[in-house]
């Protein structure tokens, strides 16, 4: 299956900008379903972490108020191109997904 | 020598079954469920940062447009030049749960993070960030013309 992780970076003087989009319904449990007339279960991403070369650089924990598929970006310094970055999520109901890629 | 690899074997796969289990409950631990679930602005904050006084700063700022058509998708900017910035944290005053996100800053951060939240009516985006042990906020009023909590 295709990965629900688009993950990119770049770096300039010295600054790695990440940028992440998230393919995710981030359902609030609000939402009332125009087919069945039910609510819809709320589901979310909760938890999202970023590592730098297998050290933690960035930890994120959400509600159901961030948007759907969720776009994220942070910088840090650092990083040499070609380091591995790898992101990882887990929702409400313990999904979770994962990828790596090398710094640009 | 086999009855031996064998245990070897069997007790490796049940560390590796036993950390595997283990990761998702200790990543649920440390969500804040109280501040969360918090209805009340006020008690979000106090959930989300107990005893903590939380001075007002012009070192925060805040991207966002002041005037919002649809509140399922607000991009939100947040800066900081404070020194040795720990988290952000982003709260809506008037959404259903005020507290919308958090994140931890290790070092090597820089004071920035970018994202799109959703919000449901007019309001206050407080942004809240830890630094050098100390936390401050800014915040700045939206308009919003269809809420996007739905």
């Amino acid at each position: 299956m295709a990965s629900t992780i688009r993950l990119k970076t770049k770096t300039r003087d010295s600054i790695t900008t990440v940028r992440a989009i998230l393919r995710h319904p981030m359902e609030t449990g609000f939402r009332v379903d125009s087919e069945t007339d039910e609510l819809v279960d709320a589901h979310f991403i909760n938890q999202v972490s970023v590592k730098h070369n297998n050290s933690l650089i960035l930890s994120c924990d959400w509600s159901r108020a961030v948007s759907r598929n969720p776009y994220l970006s942070f910088k840090f310094k650092g990083a040499n191109i070609g380091d591995r970055l790898e992101l990882t999520w887990i929702d409400n109901k313990n999904n979770s997904d994962s990828i790596e890629t090398l710094i640009e | 020598m086999l009855r031996r690899d064998t245990l070897k074997y069997l007790t490796s796969v049940s560390i590796l079954l036993f950390t595997g289990l283990l990761k998702p409950v200790t990543a649920l631990a440390r969500w804040n469920k109280a501040a969360f679930n918090a209805v009340d602005f006020n008690n979000a904050i106090s959930a989300y940062f107990p005893d903590q006084q939380i001075q007002k700063t012009e070192h925060i700022t805040i991207g966002v447009h002041p005037v919002v058509e649809n509140g399922a998708v607000v991009p939100v900017k947040i800066n900081t030049d404070l020194p040795n910035p720990e988290s952000i944290t982003i709260f809506v005053d008037k959404n259903p749960n005020p507290l919308i996100a958090n994140f931890d800053l290790f070092p090597g951060c820089i004071g920035f993070i970018s994202t799109r939240i959703k919000v449901q009516e007019p309001s206050n985006i407080v942004a809240v960030v830890k630094a050098d042990g100390e936390v401050f906020s800014k915040s700045t009023f939206i308009e919003v013309h269809e809420g996007g909590c739905g």
